[in-house]
């Protein structure tokens, strides 16, 4: 086996949970992290909370970001949640942006989402945020 | 040591051969990251490896590959196969960062164990897969895939080292790429197995089919495989089972006369030498900053005493006459 290349980049999966189909803002989440050097494995619109946590199986992530602009975040993300502790996904944070009301934000971060990004947050401060709480910190 | 040197199953290795799809992924995040550790559990399981059909796709940006083993992948999926994925992106020579978008096209039921999608960033290496791909295909090999479909980098003409890795490569093309004289150019027109010509749907794809089919008669095929050439539209799923077809009539191909038996040794022989190569360059690299000897060649170098020619020569013979064994 060749030498170990310098760290690996950090692997991260930019998902929407549920119907909206407003993906702008994940596709600027997704290329200011591959810009920040990282994998993006985007996934894409309409993907269900399993289809989520398949891939972030398969694609070994070491982050996951679920972006929602519908109003049923509180239906979809702590699903991902559930299911990733049913798969016995400990070590995978998960990040969520969209329009999250505060309150809502609060409680998300209760059940376990590491950070909650809302309309006008700066890149550098999701990519920041990203790099500090993904598995393999870098 | 057990039979024939193999070596004992690692834990990775009993996961994988169990199933686990959580420790095939992570095994295929330490492969990519050439992490060396891994090596046990990659030796263990090279025994049980050799059994898939591995099918490249390559093709220009945009022609339709994912869509194209979506298609594929419902059609294999009807027929009973265990089908993995394997789908090459660049990674930005800018950043090292990419995103891997393959998986967008991709529909598969999140429960469907008999299938499995792994996206990978090329790393800058360049043929368009990544230096891990053939290592990640054994894995996935090893776990039980039957058919493994590799997606290439799409970006043109000379990403033609799916060849080493796969048994039968489809060239993806559309109608409208250019005049009958492109398809005489060298590279990727050469490794076809079978030209698949996509977007079957849009003007232009019968003139496009019989370039291609002239161009398969031009001359004797490669090892006397004529390529076969398919319109499809993996839009509506049209000729997608033809498209199998052809794959599965150059696979049959193959099983006679001994030549997958020979296309083998050819893909090994190429793995032989780049691992060597990879083992020497580290070595050597390593006793650039400490070996005495290097350093005496170095200074002669540096005061035009020899020339590099000669002391690459000398320093290879230095490798040749190295006492340290094969290890276990």
């Amino acid at each position: 086996m060749p030498r170990p290349a310098k760290a690996s980049p950090i692997r991260v999966l930019i998902a929407k949970p549920g119907l909206d189909g407003h993906d702008r803002g994940a596709k600027v989440v997704a290329r200011a992290l591959r810009d920040a050097g990282m994998e993006v494995i985007y996934a894409g619109l309409r993907q269900t909370p399993e289809d989520i946590v398949s891939a972030a199986i398969e694609e070994d992530v070491d982050l996951i970001g679920l972006s929602c602009l519908s109003g049923a975040h509180m239906a979809l993300f702590p699903r991902v949640l559930a299911l990733l502790r049913l798969q016995k996904v400990k070590d995978v944070p998960v990040f969520a942006g969209g329009i999250i009301p505060d309150e809502d934000a609060r409680k998300l971060k209760k059940l376990g989402v590491r950070a909650v990004f809302g309309p006008g947050t700066s890149l550098e401060e999701i990519v920041t945020t990203a790099r500090a709480i993904a598995r393999r910190a870098q | 040591m057990t039979r024939r040197g193999s070596v004992p199953a690692t834990p990775g290795a009993r996961a994988v051969l169990n199933g686990d799809r959580r420790a095939l992924a992570r095994l295929i995040t330490r492969v990519e990251g050439r992490d060396p550790s891994v090596v046990p559990t990659l030796r263990s399981l090279y025994p049980r490896t050799g059994r898939a059909r591995v099918v490249g796709l390559t093709g220009p940006l945009g022609v339709g590959k994912s869509s194209l083993i979506n298609a594929l992948l419902q059609h294999l999926r009807a027929e009973g196969h265990q089908v993995a994925v394997v789908a090459v992106d660049p990674t930005s020579p800018f950043s090292g960062g990419s995103v891997l978008g393959d998986r967008i096209r991709l529909d598969r039921r999140a429960d469907d164990t008999g299938v499995f999608i792994r996206s990978m960033a090329s790393r800058g290496h360049s043929g368009g897969v990544a230096a891990a791909t053939r290592e990640v295909v054994r894995l996935l090999d090893a776990a039980g895939f039957d058919v493994v479909l590799v997606e290439t980098v799409g970006s043109g003409q000379v990403d033609v080292e799916i060849r080493d890795i796969a048994s039968t490569s489809i060239v993806v093309l559309v109608p409208h790429l250019g005049d009958e004289v492109q398809t005489l150019k060298a590279g990727l027109f050469e490794i076809a197995d079978v030209f698949c010509v996509n977007k079957g749907d849009l003007p232009g794809a019968e003139s496009a089919s019989r370039d291609l089919l002239e161009l398969a008669g031009l001359g004797p095929g490669r090892e006397g495989w004529r390529p076969k050439v398919v319109t499809t539209s993996a839009r509506d799923g049209t000729g997608i089972a033809p498209l199998w077809a052809a794959v599965n009539a150059h696979e049959t191909y193959l099983d006679s006369d001994g030549r997958r038996a020979a296309g083998e040794r050819r893909r090994l022989g190429h793995e032989l030498v780049e691992l060597v190569r990879e083992r020497v360059a580290r070595d050597l690299e390593e006793r650039l900053d400490s070996d005495v000897e290097v350093g005496t060649l170095l200074d002669q170098l540096a005061t035009r005493a020899i020339d590099p020619y000669v002391a690459a020569e000398r320093l290879f013979a230095t490798l040749r006459a190295d006492p340290t064994g094969p290890k276990e």
